[in-house]
């Protein structure tokens, strides 16, 4: 016991310099939670959509425990790589248990994984809700490109790989997604509505969006479909509402849907029958 | 001190030479059934195939440095990334983790003579090597190696899809391999229960014992799953079944939960025999017993419960499983992992730590995983995971914590290397290799989370829509190269110090029994045992007056020792 630190004056000393850090600690975190928005992005961004504002104050929320705990762990680690480095032959006191210790590190990660899980729920209900609404897009997912149908309107889009097909859906109104494949399982996935969910062949997914922002958004496959994969874009054009109705009423002109019609028949055809296998992208084919 | 049990019949080290008229040379490798060669050959094995695995890496990274990389084709890269995740999970590091040290070490830390079932063990490698080879194989057919991904998701991994030879021979190099895995497993059990030692109770086997029976319980919980699900693939490819297809009736996501039942305990099964490595490394090298011992054992049931049970967060974003009762599942897998974490800092804490290349390597573990594990965390919550599957944070998620086990395989290469070569490794050499590894990962993920973030996927040879992506993957492929000096850094060292430094019985100080034979040990390991009173026999041994101390305990007296 020739350590000054080991002794009860120091433990004590010990236990209040913690206390102190622990208040110091308190109102900076106080702060923050009363401001969820002054809280750094931790690389990610609030996204255009309702849900993805959500999904990024989650996303901060649990990167501000992982910050704080790792931190802590880190300190812990580095000081007794520091501390603790041999200085001789000693042998050091061989302590094997510290109950009360291992409660407690046992016990807060658990009301930790609660809180954690709590949150989760509260953003999880918000983003899996379907509320009803009058605007709805069929997208079908194909090997190796997209279809957007509007049913109830003759609007149509459809479009291979590079040819960055177009979703338009308006703003600010929730837009109702019934997404599925043809073939393989496909990706949904709008980094800017911090948002992905897959399409399955024979399974309706159904999700709800709600962009806040017009703009054009760029979406991509990201489950493994086959050759093409890397090349599976597809665009999201937000609008606003008026504009969308203009869009749609485009397309009641019969000439252009038919136009329209033919040219994806024609398309699914030559896939079906391999003559399309030269997508725009032939540089990277086999 | 007279703590050791001498057999009637003393066997004498100048027998060591005689003992046993087997086979010599390529002979022996090929008939032997000791577990300390087929683990060498399992090491062995596993290494080679961790550097293919590695060049398929280094293959890929070099491919994305630019946005349209053309070092390979769309269909080439297919192929590499399958191939790469493939070697990788199941052919490094599953067979490394309990085929290669677990069979060499759990056999002398119990004080065994060798596995339950030396020929089981045997036939256990062989398959292991030709399921091996089956897999690679498929890039010397005409279609190529399978390109599915290491997942196999089906439909793309039926016949109308992924036509070929290479698709099928992946499935039949998985269900060798897969076979081999149950064996082992079986074999691992059946040791542990059947064959400890005098005194070694269930609570004073060393932890990498107890972790390796979770893994082979684990196993033989996991393993027949896939079996069945490959069976079932197969029959779909060629049978004309309908099982993953809808076309028939079937269900293509039952694949995806039947693969992850077996895939996520899986995980597990990988990670905890190298838990168990950096345990024992970190307890010997800061001259300490385990800190919270049977917490540490109470951490990995509870860890091998929950993994049965969190199959689905791989399949949150198919929107058919139920999402709150997978997300509180994982989320608590946290708390065992924490539980490990607290006890390995307070294993270091107060003790003499020495910095060796396996102390090194093994804090090198501590800090990686802590960045892994944390990102998994948020990889638990459905929103956040809709928000990252399959991009690139996923990828640096799952990364961070295999690149840990590497670490921990490297620490548990230099730990008990020694004991069954006979042999040292250089130390300089070696921590070169260990600054290079872990600062190589750390390069090789950090860009590989942010890219995640901006929104690149996962399994995308080019890029060309996002060129801005560059300089993040550059500095990735930097850090894989940094990751690839490692390893030419680890070949050179074993060629290096071939044979220069003996290590003697017990180059550490080390706690556990293997260290108590010779290095090499004889052919069934043991002339004499000790007393077995602990998890530590060699320790106590060695250190009578310096036994392990319980909360508010303090360090006794040498005469109370005694009495």
């Amino acid at each position: 016991m020739h350590n000054p630190a080991l002794s009860p004056q120091g433990a004590k000393d010990r236990r209040r310099g913690l206390r102190r850090g622990r208040r110091a600690l308190a109102l900076p975190v106080a702060a923050l939670a009363l401001s969820g928005c002054t809280l750094p992005g931790f690389g990610a961004s609030p996204g255009d959509t309702t849900s993805s504002k959500s999904v990024f104050h989650l996303w901060q929320w649990f990167s501000v425990g992982a910050v704080i705990i790792g931190l802590l762990v880190v300190v812990l680690m580095l000081w007794s790589i520091v501390m603790h480095r041999r200085k001789g032959d000693a042998i050091p006191v061989q302590t094997q248990y510290h109950l009360p210790l291992e409660v407690i590190y046992t016990v807060v990660p658990i009301l930790i994984v609660f809180g954690l899980f709590a949150a989760t729920l509260v953003v999880e209900n918000k983003e899996v809700a379907n509320p009803k609404t009058s605007v709805i897009v069929d997208v079908n997912a194909f090997q190796w490109g997209w279809e957007f149908l509007y049913p109830g309107h003759n609007a149509l889009v459809y479009g291979q790989t590079t040819q960055n097909p177009e979703m338009v859906i308006p703003s600010n109104e929730n837009v109702h997604i019934n997404l599925t494949s043809t073939d393989v399982i496909h990706g949904f996935y709008v980094h800017d509505f911090n948002f992905s969910r897959y399409a399955l062949p024979g399974v309706t997914n159904q999700f709800t969006l709600r962009a806040t922002n017009n703009g054009v958004f760029s979406g991509q496959c990201t489950q493994l479909c086959g050759l093409y994969h890397s090349l599976m874009y597809f665009r999201v054009k937000v609008v606003s509402p008026a504009d969308y109705q203009a869009w749609l009423d485009s397309f009641n002109n019969k000439q252009d849907a038919i136009k329209a019609q033919a040219a994806a028949a024609s398309l699914q055809q030559e896939l079906a029958t391999g003559v399309a296998s030269k997508p725009a992208y032939t540089k990277f084919g086999r | 001190m007279t703590d050791v049990l001498e057999p009637s019949h003393v066997e004498h080290a100048d027998h060591v030479h005689d003992e046993h008229h087997g086979p010599s040379g390529l002979v022996k490798w090929l008939t032997t059934t000791d577990h300390k060669i087929i683990g060498l050959s399992y090491t062995v094995t596993a290494v080679v195939l961790f550097v293919v695995g590695g060049l398929f890496a280094e293959i890929i990274r070099f491919q994305l440095a630019s946005p349209n990389g053309t070092l390979v084709t769309l269909a080439q890269y297919n192929e590499l990334f399958t191939m790469h995740g493939s070697v990788m999970i199941y052919l490094f590091a599953g067979p490394f983790a309990f085929g290669a040290l677990a069979n060499i070490i759990v056999p002398i830390q119990i004080g065994a003579p060798d596995m339950a079932f030396p020929r089981l063990n045997a036939l256990s490698y062989w398959l292991y090597l030709g399921g091996s080879i089956t897999m690679l194989s498929g890039f010397f057919t005409a279609g190529g190696a399978a390109n599915f991904g290491w997942v196999g998701y089906a439909p793309l991994s039926n016949s109308l899809n992924s036509p070929g030879a290479g698709a099928d021979l992946w499935i039949g190099g998985l269900l060798l391999t897969g076979f081999s895995a149950i064996f082992t497993g079986v074999n691992l059990c059946a040791t542990v229960f059947y064959l400890r030692a005098p005194g070694m109770t269930m609570f004073r086997m060393p932890i990498f014992t107890w972790n390796l029976l979770v893994t082979a319980i684990l196993i033989l919980l996991a393993f027949p799953v896939l079996t069945a699900g490959l069976i079932m693939l197969y029959a779909d490819r060629h049978f004309g079944t309908h099982i993953f297809s809808n076309s028939g009736g079937g269900v293509p996501v039952l694949w995806q939960h039947i693969f992850w039942f077996w895939g996520h305990p899986e995980v597990y099964i990988l990670a905890l025999p190298f838990f168990g490595m950096v345990t024992e490394v970190i307890a010997v090298f800061s001259k300490k017993p385990v800190f919270g011992y049977k917490g540490m054992i109470f951490a990995t049931l509870t860890i091998a419960a929950l993994s049965l049970g969190v199959w689905a967060h791989h399949m949150f974003t198919t929107g058919v499983v139920l999402l709150p009762f997978f997300s509180i599942m994982s989320l608590l897998i946290a708390v065992p992992t924490g539980i490990k974490m607290f006890n390995w800092i307070g294993t270091m804490w107060r003790g003499q730590i020495w910095y060796s290349t396996a102390m090194l390597m093994a804090l090198g573990f501590l800090f990686t995983f802590l960045i892994g594990g944390l990102t998994g965390i948020y990889l638990a919550s459905p929103p956040l995971d809709f928000f990252t599957h399959d991009t690139y944070f996923v990828v640096a998620h799952f990364h961070s914590v295999v690149m840990a086990l590497v670490l921990g395989a490297m620490a548990g290469l230099f730990y008990w290397g020694p004991k069954f070569t006979g042999y040292l490794l250089n130390e300089r050499l070696g921590k070169a290799q260990f600054w290079f590894l872990f600062i190589g990962t750390q390069v090789f993920t950090f860009p590989l989370y942010l890219l995640g973030l901006y929104g690149m996927s996962r399994r995308m040879a080019v890029y060309p829509n996002h060129p801005e992506w560059q300089h993040l993957n550059d500095i990735s492929t930097a850090g894989a190269v940094m990751i690839g000096i490692s390893t030419i850094l680890f070949v050179v060292n074993i060629a290096y110090s071939w044979k220069k430094y003996p290590a003697g019985d017990n180059p550490w100080d080390a706690q556990t029994l293997e260290w108590f034979t010779t290095s090499p040990p004889p052919h069934h390991n043991f002339y004499r045992l000790p007393q077995i009173r602990s998890e530590r026999p060699t320790w106590d041994y060695n250190h009578p007056e310096h036994r392990a101390l319980h909360h508010g305990e303090h360090e006794a007296a040498p005469a109370e020792v005694n009495a």
